[in-house]
């Protein structure tokens, strides 16, 4: 390891982690206002969940470079290319949490809610979603760190990202290089990670606990490995 | 044939159908790019865009072009590390890459001419100056040469007498030839070599552009030969042969600026055809060294050549 | 063009199913790469989550280490074993290994762990011993969820396995990046096609084993799969 590359090229490095973060966060937001409503339709009409939760199943086991390059005669060598796949995958973890979250909201609260005169959306939006919030929240951090880790093989297409480290590191037999970007993408990823769970801690301070082991199961049963 | 029964494997069949649907929608509903091939991308506006192979040394050229021509007040825009000329020459041709370094020889029979029979540094570059699309030109080729070669270790050498590829001729049956991907496909990779010198090897393993892989697979003995670009710094610390090559079967590959006409004005060719009268084999060869053995910075071992040969950086 | 009518057209070529580059050869050096993999990441895995489930703490730890280690980048850590190691089975087989232990440690912890009070009480009410619980009780109970955690990890693993091209390995992603070298998009297209296939076939054979290997009312009882 040459620690003295590092400072040396801190401009690059933030270039890329830059690219990194903007490749690796809006799939998993854009998957966030798509599985929102989804997942409320699939609660309300409960027959659309299986074939739903086949589907992002499927998607999910299609590995990342076959789909950026599937979608290349469509999107280009552009960061759509990335961008679309990867927000594919966050469906696939999103999904099932918003689904998850709203039928973990218990049935006398519901019951309560709807007794105190509150609409539909109302109770969707002030009590529902709230209590729901931990286990998008889950599904978020799954969202985001796969997202960032995999958002590196976009580079195997061209399209900048903390990726280029390891190529350009494998083609010069540079390792600092190589651990300098491995570096990023995880403290980049676990940063986004500690951020979700901070706003967790902040929107639920009522539910501490329980929200603990729901996030456990959530965690697991989702997408246990997600950096594919 | 069997009908699914089970819940899981009915709610795996439908959300397949699904998916189906999905995609077959998809494909019929796309009109696609103008460009009857995916990878190359549509043409570009704007500043003045250097493109580079995926290769360190391919890199480094575009560099000393980027610097030089900011340091004429050019607008530059870089885009390195595309991918191998199958992929960029599109791009050239259209515009979407207005300057990138070429060999003139494998640029000649790879792309633009594949039964081209030129040999040296003249018959290239007239070949090319000839057979180039017309939105395309090459300049002022330079002294510099970067040429692909068979190459094997010194040991390898000396057990079966090798100097030159025509030597190979009994053993290549059981020898593995490694080399980048397209080596499989170009002209003067295995074709060539089964055309000029009769040679069929055993398997080719498809590596990278000279790079550790390579030449880890040529130390170690995954390959017994490989297509080792002849700048190649380990070269030299490896102790490897690169074998003559008497039928030229790789033509003169002299390092020249491949740009697309309308993209570039006068000041752009002469700081182009500037460097390339005063780059040599061995200034690159160093450079290289500088850039892959020492990981010095692309920039920095650029700005110095520049300075030290008395260009603007 | 699409994409499948790419695909359609480089995988119809009758040379593409022979030789050494061709399909066959292929697919079993991805089935190799995966088996192989796949099969000591379980070895190391499953006794430690079985184990540490049947303990019944370290829960937390559990979870973030698993967050830590999917935030690991496939291609950095292919490309940092190519540099270290040169070509060795250690090369593709650490990363893969490494990468697939996860799902298998977590789920395997998670499915011990959540195996009900009550079962293991009546259990032990029966007179079995802690050992005999952990074999005849939680692990039958946990099966799902283990099983969970192995598809996940074979899938998981096909697809870095098709990454590993990029360092001179063989493997479905051989035509994928060849064909990227190349210009080639016909070779890219097929190779795609190729291992989504391959990718959904693990997927179905998963469902299948569970069919087999679960008993039919821990089946029913089971969330999603």
């Amino acid at each position: 390891m040459i620690w003295s590359w590092i400072p040396d090229h801190l401009g690059l490095i933030w270039q890329l982690t830059v690219e990194n973060a903007y490749l690796g966060l809006v799939p998993p937001l854009v998957g966030l206002i798509i599985s929102v409503p989804l997942g409320i339709v699939c609660v309300r009409w409960g027959w659309l969940y299986p074939p739903v939760l086949s589907g992002t199943s499927i998607v999910y086991a299609i590995p990342s470079l076959a789909l950026f390059v599937a979608l290349i005669p469509y999107t280009g060598l552009s960061d759509t290319t990335v961008i679309i796949p990867l927000t594919l995958f966050s469906l696939c973890v999103l999904v099932p949490a918003v689904v998850d979250g709203l039928r973990s909201v218990p049935e006398p609260v519901r019951q309560a809610a709807t007794a105190m005169g509150f609409g539909t959306l109302r109770r969707l939006v002030q009590v529902e979603l709230p209590i729901a919030a931990p286990i998008v929240i889950a599904g978020m951090r799954v969202a985001v760190v796969s997202s960032i880790s995999l958002a590196s093989v976009g580079q195997l297409i061209g399209i900048s990202s903390l990726g280029y480290l390891f190529i350009d590191g494998l083609q010069r037999d540079f390792p600092t290089e190589i651990v300098v970007g491995m570096a990023c993408v995880i403290i980049l990823a676990l940063a986004a990670d500690l951020l979700l769970q901070g706003v967790r801690a902040l929107l639920t301070r009522w539910q501490r606990g329980d929200a603990d082991v729901a996030t456990r199961r959530v965690l697991t049963r989702l997408t246990p490995g997600g950096a594919r | 044939m069997m009908i699914p029964t089970s819940p899981a494997l009915k709610r795996t069949a439908a959300g397949g159908i699904a998916i189906a649907a999905g995609l077959a929608l998809a494909a019929c509903g796309s009109s696609g790019s103008s460009s009857s091939n995916p990878l190359t991308p549509t043409a570009s506006k704007g500043s003045v865009v250097i493109g580079s192979a995926n290769f360190p040394e391919n890199e480094l050229l575009a560099q000393i072009y980027a610097t030089a021509l900011a340091a004429k007040g050019v607008k530059v825009t870089d885009k390195f590390n595309i991918g191998a000329r199958e992929v960029y020459y599109p791009e050239v041709k259209s515009g979407a890459i207005t300057i990138i370094p070429e060999y003139n020889g494998a640029l000649l029979s790879t792309s633009v001419d594949t039964s081209s029979t030129a040999a040296t540094t003249a018959q290239v570059d007239a070949a090319l100056q000839a057979k180039l699309p017309s939105s395309m030109e090459i300049l002022i080729p330079s002294a510099a040469q970067d040429k692909d070669s068979v190459t094997v270790t010194q040991a390898f050498a000396s057990k079966y007498h090798l100097t030159s590829i025509s030597n190979l001729t009994p053993y290549a049956k059981t020898m593995v030839i490694g080399g980048p991907p397209e080596f499989r496909t170009r002209t003067d990779g295995l074709v060539g070599l089964k055309k000029n010198y009769g040679l069929t090897f055993k398997s080719f393993d498809p590596l990278d552009e000279s790079g550790p892989i390579t030449l880890a697979a040529l130390t170690d003995g995954k390959v017994q030969a490989a297509d080792v670009f002849t700048t190649t710094p380990q070269i030299i610390t490896d102790h490897l042969v690169a074998l003559a090559d008497p039928k030229s079967n790789f033509a003169a590959q002299n390092v020249v600026p491949l740009v697309y006409k309308k993209g570039v004005n006068s000041t752009v060719v002469s700081t182009l055809n500037a460097i390339s009268a005063r780059l040599t084999t061995a200034g690159l060869l160093a450079m290289d060294k500088a850039v892959i053995l020492d990981h010095a910075d692309y920039s920095t071992v650029a700005t110095g050549w520049l300075k030290a040969v008395g260009l603007p950086s | 063009m699409s994409f499948f009518s790419y695909a359609w057209d480089w995988l119809s070529q009758s040379q593409q199913w022979q030789g050494a580059n061709g399909i066959p050869t292929r697919l079993v050096q991805h089935l190799v790469y995966t088996g192989l993999s796949l099969l000591i990441a379980t070895l190391i895995a499953l006794p430690l989550g079985v184990i540490i489930g049947h303990a019944g703490r370290g829960g937390s730890a559990v979870v973030s280490l698993a967050n830590v280690w999917r935030s690991i980048p496939t291609l950095g850590l292919l490309v940092l074993m190519v540099i270290i190691l040169a070509f060795s089975i250690a090369t593709w087989l650490v990363p893969l290994v490494v990468l697939a232990i996860p799902p298998i440690l977590v789920n395997a912890y998670e499915g011990v762990i959540g195996v009900d009070r009550d079962l293991k009480d009546a259990a032990r009410g029966m007179g079995m011993t802690p050992r005999q619980v952990l074999l005849k009780v939680e692990i039958p109970v946990a099966l799902p969820l283990i099983l969970l955690g192995l598809r996940t990890a074979a899938i998981f693993v096909v697809a870095t396995a098709t990454i590993a091209a990029e360092i001179g390995l063989g493997g479905l992603g051989r035509y994928i990046i060849d064909g990227l070298a190349t210009n080639n998009y016909g070779e890219v297209a097929g190779g795609a096609v190729l291992v989504v296939a391959l990718a959904l076939a693990v997927q179905v054979s998963f469902v299948g084993i569970r069919r087999l290997v679960v008993p039919a009312g821990l089946r029913q009882g089971a969330a999603q799969t």
